[in-house]
């Protein structure tokens, strides 16, 4: 019974998460004089309907997709990392080195066959994002330094090193501006022509099959294979998995290499998919930070990712037509941190909720829960 | 390389380096107490917003006070802003790094949001009332070393160092700052001689968030001069790593913020100097962040930090 209340809460806490971020952010739109109704329909409305014609509108529902994608993989690599007890805050960078990586492969073989240049691209993207988060991994395992500062560090070393790369590394002839390349071939894209065309002209690609697939990878690897296994023990007690004879170095180094390839095709798919070139980047990616939020409010999941990740992309395009009546895009950024801050204090929400509908049996499972010790942001590390 | 240049190196370092001493002892105090703050980047963006809105409906009537008086409002509005990391953290039991990325994922959005709404753009107006530069009366006329370190500097820069010594005074001279130490080292052992485990989590969050928005409110105010999206970048981020730098010591972290300004003042203003205009603005720029790495990884390695930081205290019934 007390099992079954707890999974229960844990489903409701989402979606107690969201209602509450939207009425918090409703709250703010009206204190600064704006009609929340108003502002919230605009942005579904936005969402699925065609402004001129009011039928449902595929080119913005294909762009759902196409901003899911990325959203997915960094979300499933701040899963693998989280479920190993590692904080990978540095998704934006390894995104990142994922994004320059794969449109420098791309712009570097214009005539090569697509069956050559489009799987190699991605390989490299992913493959430069899992380095970028083995360092963090190593420096852990041998020396036990935060992996939070370390990525954390990383992402602005990474952020000025992708600008270097392209202002003063890359080939002339692969710039199409200062701080912006050409736009890669056909045979390097990810985008492929009846995508496209289903969806009126967005920019549709192959991203978010990928990410799919990916998604069913990962939660076969966590859930059906010894090394899935290992790397959620060490998460759980890290002593008791080294005292049975798992190498919980190995464990770490391996989880943060997957979590960074993760984020790293998150990058790819923003790349070969989306944008199709690389700029330079002011500031760190918000798909690194995004994707942390989606993984969160997934709880780690699965199915939570996937749906999360839509929601966050609906958020997120929505935000743009709020704009129409007037009221800041960023409103919806707003909505998103207050979504995480309650999925963040959920133990309050457990806790009212078996307080409330459940009495003091639930309300002990709760706190019993919540005693157990965790090795969270555990700076310097213990192992 | 004549006087003038060293001098300038010098009041420019000592510019950028201002907010990032204050926000760095924001932090130390908050880490102190066991509180891990890495929403201290969102802290300084209240604080510049909330400093330049105020410049810039207040300039009028305050004169050449304003800029003083709106990094104390800046202060106050990080105090505010970080009232939700000391509840969640302290008292709803959130992970620290989630809730401080909270911070993080808010503030800029938040602050735009307002802009918008305020001034039906992006980005606001310049401010009327900028910090400029100030000479000490007696000081100046030392040989060289007045010219160097006390002609047209920045003022607010050495307003933070005393408030660095003030800091390590209060931290490790005082009985408030040894109970802050006892908290984030041991809040168990501090619990049962009677400390209030939460009331000094929250002082210490509190401070951070004070120290914060002033760092930031310093910094708009002193280099951009408005208040855009783009105006605290990682500021935030280097504060923490001077603080880490810095050995959660006020001074410690006081000579990194230094350090840091000396590095992100080169990266800007480089090109001036003759040998360093030749190195490629990409290692000044990544220069703090890459030190700290290797700081923690040769020197602090595992037992650094207050002991009990980054968890949850629990009181037992």
């Amino acid at each position: 019974m007390s099992k079954k209340g707890e999974k229960i809460r844990n489903i409701l806490v989402p979606i107690i998460a969201v209602l509450l971020g939207f009425i918090i952010g409703g709250l703010i739109m009206a204190g600064f004089g704006h009609d929340p109704i108003v502002g919230y329909r605009r942005m579904f409305e936005t969402v699925f309907l065609n402004p001129q014609t009011k039928t449902i509108n595929p080119k913005n529902i294909g762009e759902i997709f196409v901003s899911a994608g990325p959203l997915i993989f960094t979300a499933l690599g701040f899963s693998v990392a989280n479920s190993a007890g590692f904080f990978n805050i540095g998704l934006s960078g390894q995104a990142l080195c994922g994004w320059v990586a794969s449109i420098w492969v791309a712009l570097a073989m214009p005539e090569a066959p697509k069956a050559v240049v489009l799987p190699l691209a991605i390989l490299v993207g992913m493959i430069c994002g899992a380095i970028a988060a083995a360092i963090p991994g190593i420096l852990r395992a041998f020396f036990g330094t935060s992996e939070v500062i370390v990525t954390i560090m990383m992402n602005y070393i990474l952020l000025y090193t992708s600008t270097h790369i392209v202002n003063n590394v890359m080939s002339e002839s692969y710039m199409q501006n200062k701080g912006v390349t050409k736009v890669i071939g056909a045979n390097g894209s990810l985008r492929a022509n009846f995508l496209t065309q289903i969806s009126n002209g967005s920019r549709l690609n192959m991203g978010i099959f990928l990410a799919l697939i990916f998604l069913v990878l990962v939660w076969f690897l966590m859930k059906k294979t010894t090394l899935g296994f290992e790397i959620r023990s060490v998460g759980l007690n890290p002593f008791a998995s080294e005292y049975a004879g798992m190498s919980s170095k190995r464990t770490i180094i391996v989880s943060m290499v997957i979590s960074g390839a993760l984020a790293g095709l998150g990058g790819v798919v923003q790349g070969l998919g989306t944008f199709q070139n690389f700029f330079v980047q002011g500031s760190s990616l918000s798909i690194g930070f995004d994707g942390m939020a989606v993984s969160l409010l997934g709880g780690g999941s699965s199915v939570g990712i996937l749906l999360s990740a839509l929601l966050f992309s609906i958020l997120k395009l929505g935000g743009q037509g709020m704009q129409f009546a007037g009221i800041p895009s960023e409103l919806v950024d707003v909505d998103i941190a207050i979504i995480i801050f309650f999925v963040a204090i959920s133990f309050v929400i457990r806790f009212l909720l078996a307080k409330l509908f459940a009495g003091k049996k639930e309300v002990a499972v709760v706190e019993e829960i919540e005693k157990k010790p965790v090795n969270q942001g555990d700076e310097g590390g213990t192992l | 390389m004549d006087m003038n240049l060293i001098a300038s190196i010098v009041t420019q370092t000592l510019v950028y380096a201002a907010p990032l001493i204050l926000t760095a002892l924001g932090g130390v105090f908050s880490e102190r107490s066991g509180i891990v703050n890495v929403g201290l980047e969102g802290i300084m963006v209240m604080g510049a917003f909330s400093a330049i809105v105020f410049n810039i409906e207040m300039a009028d009537q305050l004169g050449a006070w304003t800029p003083w008086i709106a990094v104390l409002v800046g202060g106050g509005i990080g105090l505010i802003f970080s009232l939700m990391h000391a509840v969640a953290t302290i008292n709803f039991r959130a992970d620290h790094i989630i809730s401080g990325t909270v911070m993080n994922l808010m503030a800029p959005s938040l602050a735009i949001f307002l802009v918008k709404s305020m001034y039906g753009k992006g980005q606001t107006d310049n401010i009327k009332e900028i910090f400029g530069y100030d000479t000490f009366p007696v000081l100046k006329d030392i040989p060289v070393i007045g010219k160097i370190f006390f002609t047209d500097t920045s003022l607010p820069a050495y307003v933070a160092i005393l408030i660095a010594v003030l800091a390590w005074f209060i931290i490790f001279k005082t009985r408030f700052g040894l109970r802050l130490r006892s908290v984030g080292e041991h809040p168990q052992a501090a619990d049962t001689l009677g400390i209030n485990v939460y009331a000094m989590r929250y002082a210490g969050v509190l401070i951070s968030g004070f120290l914060g928005g002033m760092g930031g409110a310093l910094f708009a105010q002193s280099t951009s001069g408005r208040f855009a999206i783009t105006t605290i970048a990682g500021q935030g981020f280097i504060s923490m790593a001077a603080m880490i730098f810095g050995k959660w010591n006020p001074l410690g972290a006081m000579g990194a913020a230094l350090f840091f300004g000396f590095a992100q003042n080169i990266s800007i203003a480089g090109g001036k100097i003759p040998l360093i205009s030749s190195i490629p603005a990409v290692y000044l720029q990544s220069a703090p962040y890459v030190l700290t790495i290797l700081v923690l990884v040769l020197f602090l390695g595992k037992a650094s930090g207050p002991k009990a930081n980054g968890t949850n205290y629990i009181k037992s019934k």
